[in-house]
């Protein structure tokens, strides 16, 4: 049941890209289409998931052990960025089609905030190591829900409409702000 | 501040960080993916500019295209002739022949040649200016002199020197960005060896172009008959060079009663006959449309330096090889 919650909480309350504002770089930037946003969401969920949990491991085994707490941020960011280069290669290999589409990204995920977010959130919240797999999931799931959401959106406004000045990126802010505004919508969903 | 704490710190991070880096080579050997050393090779050969010029994004996607079949190997402009030659080394094919182009701006009308209708006080960009009634010079055909064009360059080759927008030859690539953003289309992309031009886009005539500008075309068609290469289009009251004909003799340039034609009078070459390899057929001075030549059948000719115009007649009719340009 708790972990329902937690699942819950992350997608739809505390949405990482519309409540926490995390990971708006790429929200932004790989948007246009629901394809590329579809497989850019699922690279950043499975970087999440496996980030959430190397990360949580190294911490309990070798900072918390060890007393070097402050390490964390640098000791996640370098799990971070090897997990990343690793992921890079194993898509290079299985799949040029979607390396092709998505390889400039994957070094964006890297510095994504999301990522080293869900991270640092999952140890302030004392999570178990089974509650940060799923937050991380639960992390990259509401990344999806967001940028999809949003890319559909999108679409629909390159035909609509549009004074020449709001054109292209001015749009896109206000129509994310809007999806934010909405968003709050969810809280209170917890209790 | 505990010793051990910055040990432990170190020791674990540094540890970490090499674990990491051993599986990750182990990873890049066992994922390494085959890259077509060919497309390497190419991209090296490129010059890097990412301009856009050849169509594609950049220039990692004409390296794929060029080892695709998908691009030309002299598709990159910037590169130009002897990129196309080393490229054609790489791929093995035969390379095609393209003569240098730049781009020119058809315009003279600089500060002291037109006047300006209005005081503009408004963006400093052509296609602003050009919104409001075609712009503040006073011809309207004329550059505006704002400088889009110049922002649009990525190889600094074109600025506005007195109000009207010049390319420096030698920098222009003819990558085509600033024939692209000028709103009055007045650049123009010709063959380098090409030189004489009209530099002027104007289709009224007479006194009201006088009016607007001193060096305009007045369609006069003055450089229409002194043209015996028949080389010079005329419409819409304005005089146009069709290159596929011009020999570069800039007899136009000479008629030209208003300055309108441009052509650097240093760069005339003149025609030169080589004793040892004339025979004195008389066909070079039959085919001069100047009288420059002067010789008796089966004598050595000679070129009359002042009447000769450089137009190359005789160069390319000399059945010996003995006339050569300079």
């Amino acid at each position: 049941m708790n972990l329902l919650l937690i699942l819950l909480s992350v997608v739809l309350v505390n949405n990482f890209v519309l409540s926490r504002f995390l990971g708006i770089c790429p929200f932004l930037g790989v948007s246009k289409k629901v394809e590329t946003a579809v497989g850019m969401s699922i690279a950043v969920t499975f970087v999440m998931a496996l980030a959430s949990v190397f990360s949580w491991l190294v911490q309990e085994f070798v900072l918390v052990p060890l007393k070097i707490e402050f390490m964390q941020t640098i000791a996640f960011i370098l799990v971070i960025a090897a997990l990343v280069q690793f992921v890079e290669m194993v898509i290079k290999k299985t799949s040029p089609t979607l390396y092709q589409a998505l390889g400039v990204y994957l070094p964006l995920i890297t510095t994504n905030c999301a990522v080293l977010g869900v991270a640092i959130l999952n140890i302030q919240n004392n999570f178990n190591l089974i509650e940060t797999l799923v937050n991380g999931i639960g992390g990259g799931l509401s990344f999806t829900l967001a940028i999809v959401l949003f890319a559909g959106v999108r679409e629909r406004l390159e035909t609509a409409p549009i004074p020449k000045a709001l054109e292209g990126f001015p749009i896109a802010m206000i129509a994310a702000s809007l999806f934010a505004i909405a968003f709050l919508g969810f809280t209170g969903l917890g209790q | 501040m505990n010793i051990n704490t910055i040990l432990w710190s170190v020791v674990s991070l540094g540890g970490l960080a090499v674990l990491f880096g051993i599986i990750l080579t182990y990873a890049s050997k066992k994922f390494a993916v085959e890259v077509n050393p060919k497309t390497a090779e190419v991209r090296d050969a490129l010059p890097s500019a990412n301009c856009g010029g050849c169509g594609f994004a950049g220039c990692d996607a004409f390296a794929d295209a060029v080892v695709n079949g998908n691009a030309p190997i002299t598709g990159c402009p910037v590169g130009g002739a002897a990129l196309a030659a080393k490229l054609a080394e790489i791929m093995g094919v035969a390379a095609g022949d393209s003569e240098k182009h730049v781009a020119r701006v058809i315009c003279c009308g600089d500060s002291n040649n037109a006047k300006e209708k209005y005081e503009y006080q408004g963006i400093t960009d052509c296609k602003a200016a050009e919104a409001l009634a075609g712009g503040s010079k006073s011809c309207r055909y004329g550059c505006t002199g704002l400088g889009t064009c110049v922002k649009a360059c990525p190889f600094d080759a074109i600025h506005v020197v007195n109000g009207v927008a010049v390319v420096d030859e030698d920098k222009c690539t003819a990558c085509k960005k600033c024939i692209a953003v000028c709103p009055k289309n007045i650049i123009e992309l010709v063959p380098i060896s090409k030189e004489v031009r009209v530099l002027c886009k104007n289709q009224e005539k007479g006194k009201e172009v006088m009016q607007s500008c001193k060096v305009g075309c007045i369609a006069c068609q003055k450089c229409v008959k002194a043209c015996k290469f028949d080389a010079i289009i005329f419409e819409n009251n304005l005089a146009r060079i069709d290159y596929s004909k011009c020999v570069n003799c800039m007899m136009c340039a000479e008629a030209c009663p208003t300055k309108t034609i441009y052509a650097n009078f240093k760069n005339r070459k003149k025609a030169f006959i080589h004793d040892d390899k004339c025979i004195g057929c008389t066909i070079c001075s039959k085919n001069c449309n100047f009288e420059a030549i002067e010789g008796e059948l089966k004598g050595k000719h000679k070129i009359l330096e002042d009447k000769c115009v450089g137009c190359s007649k005789c160069y390319e009719k000399c059945p010996k090889d003995a006339v050569e340009m300079r």
